[in-house]
C-alpha cells in the first residue's frame, strides 16, 4: 500500500514487517521518531515484540546482543552520541557474530553541539565489523531495512542502515509498503544457528586466546568477503517479489561521463539535478551513489569507473589528518587498476545545505584540474569564518 | 528589584525553554542564591550534561561547560580535582544524571566530593519530545509509554542519600524562597549537595497526560508537598504519589578531596 511516510516512519514500517522480536533503545534527536512509533506498535500489538526503554544507548546494544544471542529477531535506533556511545557494543556484536540491524540517523558529533546532518557517526564505526548502508530516499530505507536483516542473518554479521539526518529521517515522501504475507515469505522467521535455550545450553563469548583468536577474526573477514554476491541473490529475489533493486553502488549517466560526480544519501538526489543541468550545457557529467560503505564494493566500483577518466568524490565527513573518508575508499580501491583520478572534496558537516551549485562547482574544479590535490578540498566555506 | 541581568549573557536570549516551563524560576533562585552568598562571577564553574535544564550554563556569565549526555559528574570531578578554589556547580536533569549518568551520579555522592548538584526533575525527557524517564510514574503516558509507563520509579534524593550524600534536599518551583535558601545551604556545605527540584513540564509532559495548564501544574506540586518533618507522622499509603520536601540529609561527613589531602600529608612527614 502506497503511504506518506517520514523516512523514521519509513524504518518503523520495515521493523514490524520483519517481525522484531525485541527492539531497545534510548532516545537521541534525530533517531527518536523510529522508536516511538516502534514503542507504540510493541504496546498496540501490531508487533508481536518488546521494546525496552533502556538507560543508555550503551546498554540499547548490549540488550539487543543478549536477545539475538536468545535466537530473537532485534532492532536498536540511534545517532551522533548515542552511536558512539555504543561502540564498545558494537565490536561485541560482530564479534559474537550476532544478526542485530541498526538504524543510524546521521548526525554530527560535538562539541560544537549540533544536530544536524553529519557521517561522522557512522564512520568512526566502520572497523567494528558491522555492515554499512547510505539510504537515499525513505522507500530505500524501508527496502534496505528489510534487505539487512536477510543479509546480516545468512552472513552473521550486523547491519547499519544510515539515512540522514533530517533530510531524510524527517522528510514525508510517498512510500510503498508492502503486504506482510509477502514480506514474510521474503524474509522467513530467523533460525539462529546457535542461541540460549534449555535444549542446548551454551556457553557464549568466551576468552579466546591467541591459539583461536585470529581465525574468528579471519571468518569475520570472510563474512564480509561474501556480503557483495549474495546480496546481488538477495537483490534478485527482492526485484522478483516487489519490483525494486538498488545494487550496492548505482550510476546515473556514466556510460560517456568526463567527470563522475560521486555521492551518498540525499546528497544524490541534489546531484542528479545538477548532473542533469551540466548535460543540458553539453558537459558531461555522471553521478555514482555509494549505498553499501561495509564491506567497500570495490569491485563494483572498479567496474563503474572503468573507463572513467576523474572522479569527484563529495564527502560530508572528514578523518582528521587524512581526509574525506569515502574519497580516501575509493582510491584505496582503485589503486592499481586504471587511470581513474581521484578528486577529493569535503562539505557538508554539521548539517551545511548541499546545494546544486556547490556541486556544479565541484564538477568545474575537477574538470579544469591537471591532477588532483593532495590534500580533500573543502567546499562552501565561510571566508569570514575561518583561521588565517 | 533584585538585578538578575548582572549574572546573565543577555546577549544568547531569548531562553530555549518553552513557555510555562518551570527551569526558568529555577534559574533565578540560583542567582538570587550567588548573589546571598556574594560568589564572585568567575569564581564559579558551572557543568552540565543534556536536555532542557542542562541548557542553562549557556546563559549565565560563569565559567561554564555543556558536556555530553549523563557525564557532568564526572567533568566536574575533574574540575574539582584541578581547580579546587572554584565553587562547582552541576546541572543535570532525571533523565541525565538518574539514566544514562546513574553510575556516576551513585559514585560522586559516594566519593562525596564537594559539588553541588542542582537536579532539575520534570519527570520525562523533554528535550526530546517526551520519552519516559527513570521518575515518570507509573500510569504516566510518553512518547515511548504511549499508554502509560508499567516500570517502577527511581526515588532521587532517596538514591544520593543510601549513597553517602553530605546534603540531600527537595523542593519545586512553586516554592522559590525555598529553593533559594537550598540552594545556599547546598553550595555552604563541603561535600557532595544535591537539591531535587521539581519542575514541570507543560509541553512533553502535562499536555500528554492532561495536567492542566503550568500554573495547575505548579499549583499540583504545592497542593502534594508534604514537609519532611509531617511526613513521619503519615503512613505510607496516606504518603502515595506524594513529594517529601525539605531537608532530608545535612550531616557531616569525610569530603573526598580533604581525605586525599590528608593522606599526602601523613605521607609526606613519614
Amino acid at each position: 500500500m502506497m503511504k506518506v511516510l517520514e523516512g523514521s516512519q519509513a524504518v518503523a514500517e520495515a521493523v514490524r514487517l520483519a517481525r522484531v522480536k525485541v527492539v531497545s533503545a534510548y532516545p537521541i534527536t534525530p533517531q527518536t521518531h523510529i522508536v516511538e512509533e516502534l514503542a507504540r506498535y510493541c504496546a498496540e500489538g501490531s508487533l508481536d515484540g518488546r521494546f525496552i526503554c533502556v538507560e543508555s544507548e550503551h546498554s540499547a546494544m548490549a540488550s539487543v546482543i543478549g536477545s539475538a544471542a536468545g535466537g530473537v529477531r532485534s532492532f536498536t535506533a540511534s545517532s551522533s552520541h548515542g552511536l558512539a556511545y555504543m561502540h564498545e557494543m558494537l565490536h561485541w556484536a560482530a564479534g559474537a557474530r550476532l544478526p542485530i540491524v541498526m538504524v543510524d540517523v546521521n548526525r554530527a558529533l560535538g562539541p560544537g553541539w549540533n544536530l544536524w546532518m553529519d557521517q561522522s557517526d557512522s564512520l568512526s564505526q566502520r572497523d567494528t565489523g558491522w555492515m554499512q548502508f547510505y539510504c537515499a530516499d525513505g522507500q530505500e530505507a524501508l527496502d534496505t531495512t528489510l534487505q539487512a536483516f536477510r543479509l546480516a542473518e545468512m552472513v552473521h554479521l550486523p547491519a547499519m542502515v544510515n539515512l540522514d539526518a533530517f533530510f531524510l529521517s524527517h522528510t514525508y515522501e510517498p512510500v510503498e509498503v508492502p503486504d506482510a504475507q509477502t514480506v514474510d515469505a521474503f524474509l522467513p522467521p530467523y533460525e539462529p544457528p546457535f542461541k540460549m535455550d534449555q535444549g542446548h545450553p551454551l556457553g557464549l563469548c568466551g576468552v579466546a586466546p591467541p591459539g583461536v583468536y585470529m581465525e574468528m577474526r579471519r571468518n569475520m573477514q570472510m563474512a564480509m568477503d561474501s556480503v557483495p554476491d549474495l546480496l546481488d541473490q538477495i537483490e534478485d529475489d527482492f526485484f522478483i517479489r516487489f519490483g525494486r533493486r538498488y545494487g550496492s553502488l548505482e550510476t546515473y549517466r556514466c556510460a560517456d561521463a568526463d567527470v563522475v560526480v560521486v555521492t551518498t544519501g540525499t546528497a544524490s538526489g541534489t546531484a542528479r539535478v545538477a548532473v542533469d543541468q551540466l548535460r543540458e550545457q553539453g558537459e558531461k557529467a555522471g553521478l555514482l551513489r555509494l549505498r553499501l560503505f561495509r564491506p567497500f564494493p570495490s569491485r563494483a566500483v572498479r567496474q563503474a569507473l572503468e573507463k572513467i577518466e576523474k572522479a569527484a568524490v563529495l564527502d560530508r565527513n572528514c578523518s582528521f589528518g587524512s581526509g574525506g573518508i569515502f574519497a580516501n575508499e575509493l582510491k584505496a580501491a582503485l589503486h592499481g587498476k586504471g587511470g581513474t583520478a581521484v578528486y577529493s572534496y569535503i562539505s557538508g558537516l554539521g548539517g551545511r545545505d548541499i546545494t546544486v551549485d556547490l556541486i556544479k562547482e565541484l564538477y568545474t574544479k575537477t574538470r579544469d584540474a591537471d591532477r588532483p590535490d593532495s590534500e580533500s578540498v573543502w567546499l562552501g566555506l565561510k571566508e569570514e569564518l575561518m583561521l588565517r | 528589584m533584585f538585578n538578575y541581568d548582572q549574572y546573565l549573557r543577555l546577549d544568547k536570549f531569548p531562553l530555549i525553554w518553552c513557555s510555562g516551563c518551570g527551569d526558568g524560576i529555577v534559574l533565578k533562585s540560583l542567582l538570587r542564591a550567588v548573589h546571598k552568598l556574594g560568589l564572585q562571577k568567575d569564581q564559579i564553574c558551572m557543568v552540565s550534561g543534556i536536555g532542557c535544564s542542562s541548557r542553562l550554563p549557556g546563559y549565565v556569565d560563569f565559567n561554564t561547560l555543556h558536556t555530553t549526555h549523563g557525564r557532568a559528574l564526572t567533568f566536574a570531578t575533574g574540575i574539582k580535582m584541578a581547580r579546587p578554589e572554584l565553587t562547582v556547580l552541576v546541572i543535570t536533569g532525571d533523565g541525565d544524571a538518574t539514566a544514562i549518568g546513574g553510575n556516576h551520579y551513585i559514585h560522586a555522592a559516594r566519593r562525596n566530593i564537594d559539588l553541588t548538584v542542582l537536579l532539575f526533575n520534570n519527570h520525562i525527557y523533554g528535550m526530546t519530545g517526551g520519552q519516559v524517564s527513570p521518575t515518570t510514574a507509573k500510569g504516566k503516558k510518553a512518547s515511548t509509554a504511549p499508554y502509560g509507563s508499567f516500570e517502577n520509579t527511581f526515588n532521587i534524593s532517596g538514591l544520593a542519600q543510601a549513597a553517602g550524600a553530605s546534603f540531600v534536599a527537595r523542593s519545586g518551583v512553586y516554592n522559590p524562597v525555598q529553593l533559594e535558601n537550598y540552594i545556599v545551604k547546598a553550595i555552604q556545605k563541603k561535600g557532595f549537595s544535591l537539591v531535587e527540584i521539581m519542575s514541570p513540564c507543560p509541553t512533553a509532559y502535562g499536555r500528554r497526560n492532561r495536567e492542566g495548564t503550568p500554573v495547575d501544574m505548579i499549583a499540583w506540586q504545592k497542593e502534594n508537598s508534604v514537609p519532611v518533618a509531617k511526613a513521619g507522622q503519615l503512613t505510607p499509603e496516606e504518603l502515595e504519589g506524594k513529594l517529601i520536601t525539605g531537608i532530608l540529609v545535612d550531616i557531616e561527613r569525610s569530603e573526598c578531596r580533604a581525605e586525599y589531602q590528608k593522606l599526602i600529608d601523613r605521607l609526606a612527614q613519614s
